[in-house]
């Protein structure tokens, strides 16, 4: 048994009063986490102040940079050198992240990053929470490119998605956003830490000196520093060997659509969702993170009333499940969408159904309440 | 008259040879700087393999990316001393060499540039300062001489210029040195000294860029730059017994600092050695 393994052993099975900030950092060590590099923001700041103290006893480390693009900055360097890495922050910090997001999609560098999403824009409500980042997890760095973004409602989601996270970075080579809420970052519940022996963790997959690190297959494996492959490692377009190639129309509609597609390809295995009550019902109501907490409240409510409604929610937000929102919409006559921002997912799942799409908005840092949801839906 | 046997550059192995010739413009610096470089690692026989060239966005940028044959990142704009310190924080013992542009490390990636001379961070710093913004074709950098015409300066340069060297020196690092291309045979024992030195370590590396900068100032060719550095550069141990004055708009070249303070990454190891005891 190494380090980590004789360290952790003492959280297994025992059940703890957390944050969801705390879960998430616990769930990054237990996911593997050994780097970690960030900068202080509220509501995620608690995830720095919970890995900082744990990372030296599982043989990490942890350094506080002096801003979010060196957060991301020595995240990357830190993962081609060997680490398994995240970082975390909120909006403003996930803004200032987003070109450096780019290039690990661009270099495939497994990684993964928290956003624990805050009232915006700009500085906004800096203490109170939101859903405003779903399209800026999906659209926040520029030129085409596909993400993979989950969203926990629970402090245990916290903790169960982030090894999640971290399996899904190495697994497709490429940054994997954990898109919480300041609610859920900063809500305090009842959490089990499962066993070691049932984390399942997926290990790099080392590329040999023939392997290309760039193409040759849908998700070539990784290679690292000090390996003696002489690797070059670029955010401009290139070949499947890393040289820089940024002439070629071919070269270029190549390498960014295997980057497209292998998150694309594999939609179905990424989709993760929840339903509830969807035998009988003939209107649907779908949400996620925070704002799904009343929404189930609010559909449990209604289902009391013998009303026929059921309840989805998303813990995959990127891949979107447009298949299953898409045989939802035929199969019910109107879709409720609450969430805590003006329509993000709304909009989205309006491109995938027939059937009317009522967004249910809040926003100014306070959870729907579930009377606004029923009321809502009564009155629409 | 007999054809001359062309000789093999002596220093290629170090090079990705594939890629040559560079693309470098005629009279540019960056080629002075990458051979001096590579005689620098040839003489302390520093195995590539053991050696990490992190890189930003510039024409600098690509004196060891893709040129040097070492394993490279070429990151961001100005965020290659951030991606280098995550890189030294996971393997201590690797060679960790930052070439990148005066916009790069001293524009856009300034504080950057601070707060790991602050760290001390293990890393070979090498600012190959041109003072123009070369790449994108000539616009002021914020080491651009004041007054001086640039494409977005067209009636002269408002700005005062960074005085970089002295600049990181105060930040903390633990060797800090400026030469120019002139100086080849100082440049390298000053880039071995930065390839040694634990900690911090900064060369600020004055160039010529005769393309977008030289010609819209009054020097169209390489050797007329070389010819000015010659002539306008005092060392600093000369210069330390002179006035302002007396030293005026001439460069200061030579070694600005050095100390020893411990290095980031070993205060770091022994800490969490410390924890764990």
């Amino acid at each position: 048994m190494g380090l980590r393994e004789d360290y952790l052993k003492k959280f297994e099975g025992k059940t703890y009063f957390w944050l969801g900030d705390e879960a998430c950092a616990y769930g990054g060590v237990f996911g593997g986490c050994n780097f970690f590099t960030g900068y202080p923001i509220t509501p995620a700041s608690e995830v720095a102040e919970v890995i900082s103290g744990e990372l030296p006893n599982v043989g990490g480390y942890h350094v506080q940079m002096e801003d979010e693009i060196a957060s991301i900055a020595a995240l990357i360097g830190g993962v081609w050198a060997g680490a398994r890495g995240m970082t975390a922050t909120s909006g403003p910090g996930f803004s200032l992240m987003q070109e450096n997001i780019g290039y690990a999609i661009m270099t495939e560098t497994p990684c993964v990053i928290v956003d624990v999403q805050r009232s915006g824009p700009s500085t906004g409500q800096a203490t109170k929470p939101a859903q405003g980042d779903v399209m800026q997890a999906r659209w926040g760095t520029h030129g085409d490119h596909n993400i993979i973004a989950l969203a926990p409602n629970s402090v245990q989601e916290c903790f169960d998605l982030m090894i999640r996270c971290f399996n899904l970075s190495e697994e497709y080579r490429t940054p994997v956003i954990l898109l919480m809420d300041g609610e859920i970052g900063h809500l305090r519940e009842r959490i089990t830490v499962p066993s070691l022996k049932s984390i399942k963790l997926k290990k790099r997959k080392k590329g040999k000196k023939k392997d290309l690190l760039f193409g040759g297959e849908l998700i070539p494996p990784f290679k690292e520093i000090g390996d003696g492959h002489y690797l070059h490692v670029t955010g401009s377009t290139h070949k499947e060997n890393g040289i820089r190639d940024v002439e070629s129309q071919k070269v270029h509609e190549k390498l960014v659509t295997r980057l497209y597609d292998k998150i694309e390809k594999n939609r179905e295995k990424l989709v993760d969702l929840e339903e509830k009550w969807m035998d009988d019902a003939k209107i649907a109501v779908i949400s996620y993170g925070a704002a799904a907490r009343p929404t189930e409240g609010a559909v449990a409510l209604l289902r009391k009333k013998r009303k026929k409604i059921g309840f989805m929610r998303l813990r995959t937000i990127w891949p979107f499940p447009r298949e299953q929102v898409r045989a939802l919409g035929k199969k019910v006559k109107k879709i409720y969408v609450p969430e805590m921002n003006l329509g993000q997912l709304s909009r989205e799942i309006e491109r995938f159904v027939d059937c009317p799409v009522v967004g249910i908005p809040k926003i100014g840092g306070i959870v729907h309440t579930i009377r606004e949801i029923t009321t809502a839906m009564e009155r629409s | 008259m007999m054809a001359k046997k062309k000789k093999a550059y002596r220093l290629k192995h170090y090079l990705r040879e594939e890629l040559l010739p560079t693309t470098f413009c005629q009279g540019c610096g960056c080629g002075t700087v990458l051979n001096t470089y590579a005689q620098a690692i040839e003489e302390l026989q520093i195995n590539p393999k053991d050696i990490v060239s992190v890189t930003g966005i510039g024409c600098s940028s690509w004196i060891p990316s893709p040129y040097f044959k070492a394993d490279t990142l070429h990151t961001t704009h100005g965020r290659a001393i951030a991606f280098a310190t995550g890189v030294k924080i996971m393997k201590p013992e690797a060679n960790v060499v930052v070439i990148a542009g005066d916009g790069d490390l001293a524009g856009i990636g300034g504080n950057h540039l601070i707060h790991a001379a602050r760290r001390n961070v293990g890393l070979a710093v090498f600012l190959i300062n041109n003072m123009i913004y070369g790449m994108t074709g000539g616009q002021v950098s914020p080491m651009t001489p004041l007054g001086d015409k640039t494409t977005t300066t067209p009636y002269g340069n408002p700005e005062y210029p960074f005085n970089i060297a002295e600049f990181v020196a105060a930040a903390g690092a633990n060797y800090v040195a400026r030469w120019t291309t002139y100086h080849v045979f100082p440049l390298m024992e000053s880039i071995q000294k930065a390839m040694t030195k634990d900690g911090f370590s900064f060369v600020e590396i004055l160039t010529q860029c005769p393309v977008s900068y030289g010609r819209r100032v009054g020097m169209r060719t390489g050797e007329e730059f070389l010819k000015y550095f010659k002539e306008n550069t005092i060392n600093s141990l000369k210069a330390k017994d002179m006035t302002p004055e007396e030293i005026g708009d001439k460069i200061i070249v030579g070694k600005i600092v050095e100390r020893n303070r411990k290095e980031f990454t070993t205060i770091l190891r022994e800490m969490n050695e410390e924890r764990r005891k």
